[in-house]
């Protein structure tokens, strides 16, 4: 055996792109953004990732042009340092630590060695200061920066509260109902409130703020939808301000152009709108633009300005409003329904993406490949409404068909479709073959493949078991029907059951030739080609949770979890228990290219993670206190090429939005 | 408070005309409006924005435009191509003057209030002298083809602007020649739709202000000819455009009924640029704002949905008052309704006839807040249609209904009217004197046996009526000091002892009609009077201001009564005087001598003089919250102000008897529905 190389959790990708505004590069050709931990920068030529700086031990909060040397960046992080990036060697030059956590970074020209940042109010709860921190000059990589001056007390810790006006002459910031503008030169603080207006949608707190570059006007954005320009601010009696209003939800963000002649809008209405000369009449949009808008940015040249979407998307808009190119990390749903499957054929990530599609979802570049509609129907953005959403999804063992479940979720009946796509070689894409209609008359539970490679065409098998207490073989039937552009459609064979208990998993063993259907707290053996019951097993109490069988050398086990925190062995040549051990498994996950099986356990609010091969019952490898969270779902992507040690690679997600990918020996 | 029985009276439909235009002197606190239907309206600003003056239309003159010029002159000038001076003491035009270009579209007076300009239909710019007495001609400018829809004189008299369609032009006053032409749809010209100038303003700085048909404010610079600034406020046009005094600030008023101010701002602090930004914008009126006006503490919008809006700019308001708060103004000050009180009858008066009804009446009796059914419905007895192209000043039924009297510009007119089961005959009495026109309030005794006619200079006569149907002048009761104003309310007393007039200059006079002579002078105050009326069992005059001052004044005593001197010390209620609308009417209950009804457009109030007064701690309208407490708390709470506003617009409300009361409501649903359509609008969410 190999050395235990101690594992490294690595954060790989799909975080959030939307920790705070994308920059832009000073010649427009690059776009840094905080994602997760890390700042990456994409080209805006070809959307590729060039750099991926990491060193933050925690979430990225902000990031800013160094403004005395565009080709160096300042970012900030939840773990209390700036760090001070070449960017386009993607090495940090200095980090420079603060103490408390950072919640947002400023930088200005006008002020020669300090920024801005946001830091809690010591000593009290949810309320955050805006303070400059002076960066010594001191010469090494790490320095400490501790000298805080506040700037403005009682700030909202959100980094679109606060903007910094012409050629930083004051400082204006927005929380609730109260805007807070403070010039640096006269040592003027002018506080300014908007009466509270209660609507059905909500109130008209602020949610966000942007200064004219080279006027004396703040826009800001409240919650109800309107944009307030205003002006005279330095009057605290004779202010004024306009109001543009199209918005019917709230204003996530707004960005002046460079010249400052019109202003950017957007909002949950997933659409950009330009403001031309202040003016309610005069606006553009870009609509459709997929998700809710959170951070607007600007290039310095004027020429594109980018949007982050909730959906971790970027897109690069031209300066007439025209959609350039868009970045898609992944897409993070409400409820990851499917589960994580790999793509046979391009090692992707399939899971639900937007509502109704499925997204593929390339590991590697951290980026989107395709998305495909499944459910076909238009999505309604309210909320209450209850659509129709993926729930099952299986590939065949080379991806050549694919087969998906969708639900319409009703109290009394629930809308089922079992549709089994074609994966066309000419249009590389996949095509709808057949659609089954309420396949079964309760919900579908799990759906799997034969997996046999070398038997791909005539023997491909797929099994569906439901609530309904039975399970379902659907085989391909020749279409008798002359005028069937296809050849072949699916239809259901068998249906078995088991003393009318819910059928809860299914799963073939290696060669195919058996199925085993977990029903509730027994496992059954089918022959997969007379479909006779072979044997069952049970190990109670609890139910079935996953089963699953060995692979390679240990194909003659079966491997069970259940409820009540037992992972079962099974012998199927000799019908016997052969191990079991006491824990608390979630998540089974088996490699396919090897006989190593995954397991997570949650234990006491941590999981812990277990591999071993079925054949012995004592673990190969052990990681207690993988994370924190509890991990949903995981799955076992292979390499492009084996790597020297062990070659797997597995990766789960976890409830938050993060993604691990972990390497064993 | 009292249960009475409540007529609730939704059938006088009443529509007021939209307003056309306004007028507000350079420094003085009288807005001068007028209506579509031609009248002319004065309103005080100074005294809580009462409607102080009302020169009832003529058909054969709409105002298309009104000026203010030297010491304090009123002109009008319409579509009959006529200039008219208004006569503010007599309420009625004085004289006219035939412009000779065709229908007047604009008029606009010199800085100095000494010169008229008018802009016809066929193009012309005429300008004309005010001289002691009228107007005289004084000279063309250079005329062009296409009407003149707006002027404006530069503040230095030089030039004058004259907006007309797709362009206005600038003449020089001295020479009268053109010195410039400016086209104001040169950027869309592809458009093949005429760009109507509808509105202009000439700076001091050489700055030209248009305002277009479509929909655009746009700033000129006239020397010249480039566009400084656009701004499109309106998909549809902007209708009107007024400036204010130190020039920082513009309000225009646009056909879908939004006002919008600019305000000229600097672009950075402390540098010398300075920028028009459009800041303020008003959704206060459904229709057309056809006439905008800026005062130095306000906005002040009039729209063709009757409205008056006055919008208070809080940055100029040092305290808040009165003034601080948003005011609407839809139904004039004063009476349209008379009621007969024994007959059951109401006469409502519309600008060119007036109707006659019975109430309906009703055998049940019923709970409080119970709506009792109707045995015999109301009933339209009459309708009066006036002869002649002129408005109605003033018309009055007399209490057992048998007479009805009206007047108008030049004319009186008294009816014998006679009941004879359900049939009614209405017979003209003849010979009325001809001293009378015009009449400005016309009030029978309590009695029905004499008409008080209020007439100008300050002068009441008395007509003593005869049966079967005729009249007879009796005496004119004049003050002794005399008086410049006409008068515009009266109040007889019960017992046809005494008579209190008031005057346009606010003095309020009582007469002892016994020896027809001058009895006394209420103590002056200065605002304006809203209503007065004498008590009949006390012959005390209460007398509201529309300050919202109420005072009680012994007619016999010849002095304000110890109540009223407590009112004045203690003060009124901070809500009551923040009010909006004017006392109209006052009443008395007979049964309860210490009650006095009193009414405006958005409540009725019985005030008991008996009870304390509230201090503005104590909640103002507190009738529900009183329902609710036990019988102890509620003597504790109980204050002398016991306010109902569950009517809707109120025109009118009098007590028939002991325990009924009469109120003629005006739901302005109602009147809405009676408006043309507004500019179709998309709005979100329908």
């Amino acid at each position: 055996m190999v050395a235990p190389v101690p594992l490294r959790v690595v954060r790989c990708g799909g975080s959030a792109l939307h920790g705070a505004r994308a920059v832009f590069s000073a010649d427009s050709k690059y776009l840094l953004c905080a994602a997760g931990d890390f700042v990456k920068m994409y080209s805006l030529a070809t959307e590729e990732t060039l750099q991926l700086m990491g060193g933050h031990a925690d979430r990225v909060t902000g990031i800013q042009l160094n403004p005395r040397n565009h080709m160096q960046l300042y970012s900030s992080s939840l773990d209390g340092s700036i760090k001070l990036w070449d960017f386009m060697d993607g090495i940090p030059i200095k980090t420079f630590s603060v103490g408390p956590k950072l919640l947002a970074l400023y930088a200005l020209a006008s002020c020669e060695d300090s920024v801005f940042v946001i830091v809690p109010k010591s000593g009290e709860r949810d309320t955050f200061q805006l303070v400059s921190v002076k960066l010594t000059k001191a010469a090494g990589q790490d320095v400490e920066a501790k000298e805080l001056a506040v700037v403005l007390d009682g700030v909202d810790a959100s980094p679109k509260h606060t903007a910094f006006g012409r050629e930083g002459e004051y400082v204006a910031s927005v929380k609730e109902l109260n805007l807070q503008v403070y010039f640096f030169k006269q040592k003027q603080l002018n506080r300014f409130s908007v009466s509270a207006t209660k609507t059905k949608g909500g109130n008209n707190h602020f949610t966000c703020i942007a200064c004219h570059p080279t006027e004396d006007c703040i826009a800001t954005g409240s919650a109800d939808g309107k944009i307030r320009l205003w002006r005279n601010f330095y009057h605290k009696k004779e202010y004024t301000f306009s109001t543009l209003h199209w918005h019917h939800d709230t204003v996530m963000d707004l960005a002046f152009s460079i010249e400052g002649t019109s202003l950017l809008s957007g909002g949950v209405e997933s659409v950009l709108v330009l403001w031309r000369n202040e003016s309610d009449c005069q606006k553009d949009f870009l609509p459709r633009l997929g998700s809710p808008i959170e951070y607007i940015s600007v290039s310095p040249d004027g020429a594109l300005c980018c949007t982050l979407h909730a959906d971790n998307r970027i897109t690069i808009v031209n300066s007439n409003l025209r959609f350039s190119k868009s970045i898609q990390g992944l897409i993070k749903s409400a409820d990851v329904k499917t589960g994580l499957v790999v793509d046979p054929r391009t090692k992707a990530l399939v899971l639900n993406g937007e509502p109704g599609h499925l997204q593929f979802y390339c590991l590697q570049s951290d980026q989107q490949l395709f998305s495909l509609d499944i459910v076909q129907r238009q999505y309604i953005h309210q909320a209450g409404l209850n659509q129709a959403d993926l729930v099952k999804v299986a590939f065949s063992a080379r991806g050549k068909w694919l087969a998906t479940v969708e639900e319409r979720e009703e109290v009394t009946d629930p809308e089922l479709q079992l549709k089994l796509w074609f994966y066309d070689e000419e249009t590389q894409s996949f095509k709808l073959n057949t659609r089954i209609n309420m396949p079964h008359e309760d919900h579908i539970t799990d759906v799997c493949f034969r997996d046999m490679d070398e038997l791909e065409d005539d023997s491909l098998i797929l099994v569906t078991t439901g609530r309904d207490c039975v399970f379902k073989v659907w085989v391909m039937v020749e279409d008798t029907d002359p005028e069937a552009q296809q050849s072949v459609s699916w239809s259901c064979d068998f249906v078995g059951s088991y003393h009318n208990y819910q059928a809860t998993n299914c799963c073939f063993s290696e060669d195919g030739s058996l199925l085993a259907v977990s029903f509730e707290e027994t496992v059954t053996v089918w022959d997969s080609v007379t479909w006779d019951l072979k044997c069952t097993f049970c190990h109670p109490p609890g139910k079935i949770r996953s089963i699953c069988f060995g692979r390679l050398m240990c194909s003659k086990y079966l491997i069970g979890a259940t409820d009540y925190g037992f992972l079962c062995c099974w012998n199927l040549l000799s019908c016997a228990l052969e191990w079991s051990a006491h824990l608390n498994i979630l998540v089974l996950q088996p490699d396919p290219l090897s006989e190593y099986i995954a397991a997570v356990s949650w234990l006491s609010k941590e999981s812990s993670l277990f591999v071993f091969k079925p054949n012995e019952p004592r673990p190969i490898y052990i990681q207690r206190n993988l994370c924190k969270e509890k991990i949903q779902l995981a799955a076992f992507v292979p390499r492009d090429e084996p790597e020297m040690i062990g070659s797997e690679k597995y990766l789960w997600l976890r409830r938050s939005q993060l993604f691990f990918l972990t390497d064993t020996q | 408070m009292g249960e009475f029985e409540v007529h609730r009276v939704r059938f006088f439909g009443l529509v007021p005309a939209g307003v056309r235009c306004l007028a507000c002197p350079p420094r003085g606190s009288r807005l001068a409006l007028a209506r579509t239907d031609g009248a002319v309206e004065v309103w005080n600003c100074a005294a809580n924005y009462f409607q102080e003056k009302v020169i009832p239309g003529h058909e054969a003159r709409s105002v298309e435009a009104l000026c203010w010029a030297v010491g304090e002159r009123l002109f009008g000038a319409g579509l009959s191509g006529e200039i008219t001076e208004y006569d503010l003491g007599r309420l009625r035009a004085s004289c006219s003057l035939d412009g000779g270009g065709g229908p007047i579209w604009s008029m606009a007076a010199n800085s100095s209030g000494t010169q008229l300009a008018i802009g016809c239909e066929d193009g012309s710019v005429k300008l004309f002298q005010v001289v002691p007495g009228g107007i005289q001609f004084e000279r063309n400018l250079d005329r062009r083809k296409g009407r003149i829809l707006c002027l404006s004189w530069h503040p230095s008299d030089t030039h004058i602007a004259a907006g007309s369609i797709d362009a206005f032009r600038v003449l020089d006053v001295s020479s009268g020649q053109t010195v410039q032409r400016i086209m104001v749809n040169y950027q869309v010209q592809k458009v093949k739709r005429e760009c109507v100038v509808w509105s202009i303003a000439f700076l001091s700085c050489g700055t030209v202000v248009t305002s277009d048909s479509f929909g655009r404010v746009q700033f000129w610079d006239w020397e010249r000819g480039t566009l400084l600034e656009s701004h499109t406020v309106s998909t549809s046009a902007v209708l009107s455009l007024a400036v204010s005094e130190k020039e920082d600030s513009i309000v225009v008023g646009t056909s879908t009924g939004a006002t919008y101010q600019f305000q000229l701002l600097p672009v950075k602090m402390g540098s010398l640029e300075k920028r028009w930004v459009r800041t303020k914008p008003f959704q206060h009126h459904t229709h057309d704002v056809r006439a905008v006006a800026h005062s130095s503490t306000a906005l002040i919008s009039g729209g063709l949905d009757a409205q008056l809006v006055i919008r208070p700019l809080m940055e100029k308001i040092q305290k808040k008052s009165y003034d601080a708060a948003l005011r609407k103004f839809t139904f004039p000050h004063r009476r349209l309704v008379s009621c007969a009180r024994k007959a059951r009858l109401l006469l409502f008066q519309f600008s060119q006839h007036l109707e006659l009804w019975r109430l309906g009446s009703t055998d049940e009796t019923g709970k409080d807040g119970e709506v009792l059914p109707l045995c015999r419905m109301p009933e339209h007895l009459l309708q009066l249609k006036s002869k002649g192209p002129e408005h109605i000043y003033c018309s009055c039924v007399s209490p057992c209904g048998g007479w009805v009297a009206y007047s108008t510009a030049s004319r009186f007119h008294l009816y014998r009217v006679q009941y004879e089961g359900d049939s009614i005959s209405i017979k003209k009495v003849p010979k009325v004197p001809k001293l009378l026109s015009p009449a400005y309030q016309l009030q029978f005794s309590s009695d029905s046996s004499s008409l008080f006619v209020a007439s100008a200079r300050g002068s009441v006569h008395v007509l003593q009526l005869l049966e079967p149907g005729g009249c007879r002048h009796l005496h004119t009761l004049r003050p002794p000091s005399g008086c410049p104003e006409a008068v515009y309310l009266l109040a007889p007393s019960a017992d046809g002892h005494w008579l209190a007039a008031v005057g346009g200059d606010w003095v309020i006079h009582i007469y002892n009609l016994k020896c027809f002579k001058h009895h006394c002078m209420v103590p002056t105050y200065d605002c304006a009077v809203s209503a007065v009326a004498i008590h009949p069992v006390t012959n005390n005059l209460v007398i509201a201001y529309s300050d919202q001052q109420l005072f009680e004044f012994s007619i016999p005593k010849k002095q304000y009564t110890a109540w009223s001197r407590t009112v004045q010390n203690c003060g009124l209620h901070k809500l009551w005087l923040e009010r909006d609308s004017p006392i109209t009417h006052i009443a008395f209950n007979p049964k309860n001598p210490s009650h006095i009804l009193l009414h405006d457009t958005y409540m009725f109030c019985v005030l008991d003089k008996s009870l304390p007064l509230p201090d503005d701690s104590a909640p103002l309208m507190n009738q529900s919250t009183l329902k609710q407490l036990p019988e102890s708390m509620r003597q504790r709470q109980l204050h002398a102000f016991k306010i109902c506003k569950k009517f809707q617009p109120l025109l009118f409300a009098d007590l028939l008897d002991e325990n009924c009361l009469v109120m003629v409501e005006r739901p302005i649903m109602d009147i809405k529905t009676q408006l043309p359509l507004p500019v179709q609008q998309k709005k979100f969410g329908t």
